[in-house]
């Protein structure tokens, strides 16, 4: 039988008991809505995490160190590479070295420091960090109260939420991080902050013969002042742990106060010369399946590089696993499905008995036979799959539509937990098919095999 | 004029073998008892001839007919139909067989309730995978030969027993088979109608030079219309006479020429 007739004749007895096979293909439906909605819920989690960590810039960042900087010597890369000794220098020629490397975005100098800033006259100490002009669009930065830097080189400052509440003299609840944003912005936009630090100055004294020429400088202590111009409710450093920052300026502005850096004193013979020697540098790449590539030729040109790709695979991993789980939970109630399409078409059998007999008498083939009942399994399944899909996408929204209401009162800002890709609708509908021919397989068998003068005989 | 409905080029030529059994036995057991349905019957029917099988109840006048329609196996003893022996097809060959070679028409009807009667009278076309355009020209002419035209859209349970009958034969001509099988055509009809189904199975034999084997327990019946008469009791062949009385009934020999009946 050609496949219109037998989809023809599939869709006409499926209409016949429409009671029963409506309430098969509704059983369908809800297995594979509750498919659809666990994995769309691991899907939309996955992105989610994705977007937030590729957002947080982790993951396309990678971190050069100098392998003179014994805080990270690693002796398996001391067996492999020269001597830290005989290491290249992390300085500005070799920083727009990396820039200029395929796939790199940009190559800054990572300068952090530690020192004292006064606010109405009120000493706090604090870790300071500079941030170029790309961290505007880290997440940390999207709902800042105020503004980002108007410049490179502007004296300003962005203050991290708890350095905020130091200023204002507020002690955050422990456990509970109800601190309105908004309402610490407020007194503080426009103020002024006075940042005192160790300045590094060239001196020109080679007065001893033991020294080596233009290795003297001599450390001065200055002051800043700085401009509020924005409170950032997210720690765009959360990642560093205790090196982390709390107050950050303008790139530009920090290289250009010369701020004495841990290295200076490694690189004594160096540091006298108004070329900075940087502790580290971040390099962002284009795309994060690209930092191995970049990683491993910052690695040839003898430097030490860490990024956070590889706790990145483990997070796919874990997500991949959840999918996993989760789509094993949502199979379940595919199961009970599939018991109820073999109820419904060995139901069918019996009760179509003796027109099953009769098809056979009338020529009727074993396998004619055979498709029809998988055609009308099939069909119930396609069905169910597109109806289990709508319905899951739907419980999704609902859902979601629940969890952001929640977060709103929360005051936190609505997010994606659920996304159903089209390749999922694919797969769900997919199958939802190959489930029900599957659960058609058995009953298709027993009705071809019916003898047709027994089932003739059959009232 | 010829008809869209009638027997395949293939028909065997008038008087040739079509139907030989040989020592055929159907045997079934039912616990430790052997129930000999059909027991060494051995007979021949000729290309384009009317037989009766005559019996009481169990004599194995329908296991004989179903053995000969294919939709059962011998036990032992062979049927050849136009030179294939039915116990060597494969069951895929056998419904092919029944497809093609063999239309039948039973007691109670056997139209599937859930069609209308065009849909019944097409399933078998559908089976045999005859192209949808010509489908439609062939059902509506298989049912007005029956006279059933204004019924096609009807189902089974809005017509009378006559008329489903009518149905089923339409239905056993449509894919234009050279043998017609019958199983006690006018056993659920009323004389008047039954005489109605035996004209018409006689005009499809006349006319269309189909053979035909009926299945009756009425012998009157069987006496006015076979050509031939066959007896079975406890599933032995007892008898096998001509019937002089159809062929001075009938003196239509003149119509067995196979050229439709349009």
């Amino acid at each position: 039988m050609k496949l219109p007739d037998l989809t023809e004749l599939a869709v006409r007895n499926l209409r016949e008991s429409l009671l029963r096979n409506s309430l098969t293909t509704i059983g369908i439906s809800v297995g594979v809505a509750s498919l659809v909605a666990m994995l769309s819920l691991g899907i939309g989690l996955q992105q989610l995490a994705s977007r937030r960590l590729m957002k947080s810039g982790l993951f396309d960042t990678v971190v050069v160190t100098s392998r003179r900087d014994l805080r990270n010597f690693n002796r398996e890369e001391e067996r492999n590479g020269p001597a830290p000794g005989e290491s290249r220098i992390l300085d500005e020629p070799t920083r727009v070295e990396i820039e200029h490397l395929p796939n790199v975005l940009e190559a800054y100098p990572d300068i952090r420091f530690i020192t004292e800033l006064r606010y109405e006259d009120k000493p706090h100490l604090t870790t300071i960090a500079a941030l170029p002009a790309s961290a505007k669009s880290n997440d940390a930065f999207e709902n800042v109260q105020g503004h980002f830097f108007s410049s490179a080189l502007a004296p300003e400052a962005i203050l991290q939420k708890t350095f905020a509440e130091e200023l204002l003299g507020k002690t955050p609840k422990s456990g509970v991080d109800e601190t309105n944003v908004k309402d610490l912005a407020a007194p503080l936009l426009g103020k002024e902050l006075t940042m005192r630090y160790a300045q590094r100055v060239a001196t020109n004294d080679s007065s001893g013969d033991q020294s080596p020429p233009g290795a003297a400088y001599s450390v001065v202590s200055r002051e800043q002042k700085l401009t509020i111009v924005g409170v950032a409710e997210l720690d765009p450093e959360s990642m560093r742990g205790p090196t982390r920052a709390r107050v950050f300026l303008p790139l530009k502005l920090a290289e250009s106060l010369h701020v004495m850096q841990p290295t200076d004193l490694r690189e004594i013979s160096r540091a006298a010369s108004d070329k900075p020697i940087y502790s580290s540098v971040t390099v962002r790449v284009k795309n994060p399946s690209q930092v191995q590539t970049v990683e491993n030729a910052i690695k040839k040109m003898g430097f030490n590089t860490f990024s956070i790709l590889d706790a990145s695979k483990s997070i796919q991993q874990f997500f991949k696993v959840l999918d996993v789980f989760l789509g094993i939970f949502g199979s379940l109630a595919l199961a009970v499905a599939f018991i109820g399409i073999v109820n419904t078409l060995v139901m069918a059998i019996l009760e179509r008995r003796r027109e099953i007999g009769i098809m056979k008498a009338i020529g009727a083939s074993d396998s004619d036979v055979k498709k029809l009942f998988f055609a009308e399994a099939g069909a119930m399944g396609i069905l169910g799959g597109l109806v289990g899909v709508a319905l899951g996408w739907a419980i999704g929204q609902v859902i979601n539509l629940g969890t952001n209401v929640y977060l709103r009162s929360q005051s936190f800002p609505p997010e994606h937990f659920w996304s159903v890709p089209w390749w999922l609708v694919a797969f769900a509908v997919l199958f939802s098919f190959l489930v029900s021919l599957a659960a058609g397989l058995y009953p298709a068998g027993r009705a071809a095999r019916l003898d047709p003068v027994q089932a003739l005989r059959y009232e | 004029m010829s008809s869209e409905i009638s027997p395949q080029n293939s028909a065997p030529a008038k008087h040739t073998v079509a139907i030989h059994a040989e020592q055929l036995c159907r045997h079934y057991r039912m616990g430790e008892t052997l129930i000999r349905a059909v027991d060494g019957v051995t007979l021949e029917v000729r290309a384009g001839e009317f037989v009766a099988l005559l019996g009481s109840s169990g004599s194995g006048k329908s296991s004989v007919l179903n053995l000969i329609a294919g939709l059962d196996r011998p036990t032992a003893g062979r049927v050849v139909v136009q030179d294939r022996n039915l116990a060597q097809l494969s069951r895929e060959d056998l419904a092919k067989y029944r497809l093609h070679t063999v239309g039948m028409v039973f007691q109670s009807f056997n139209l599937i309730s859930s069609m209308t009667l065009a849909e019944n009278v097409e399933l078998p076309m559908r089976f045999a995978e005859v192209v949808r355009r010509k489908r439609d020209g062939l059902v509506r002419e298989a049912l007005s030969r029956v006279g059933l035209q204004a019924r096609m859209n009807h189902r089974p349970s809005e017509l009378s027993g006559g008329e489903q009958q009518r149905a089923a034969l339409a239905r056993a001509l449509i894919n234009r088979p050279q043998l017609l099988l019958a199983d006690e055509p006018t056993g659920n009809l009323d004389s008047h109608t039954g005489t109605e189904i035996m004209n018409m199975v006689r005009e499809f034999n006349q006319q269309l030079g189909m053979t035909v084997v009926m299945v009756t327990h009425e012998r009157a019946l069987a006496e006015r219309y076979a050509e031939r008469l066959i007896f079975l009791a406890d599933g032995k062949l007892v008898g096998d006479e001509a019937n002089s009385t159809v062929a001075a009934n009938a003196g239509t020999d003149h119509a067995r020429t196979g050229g439709g009946y349009a």
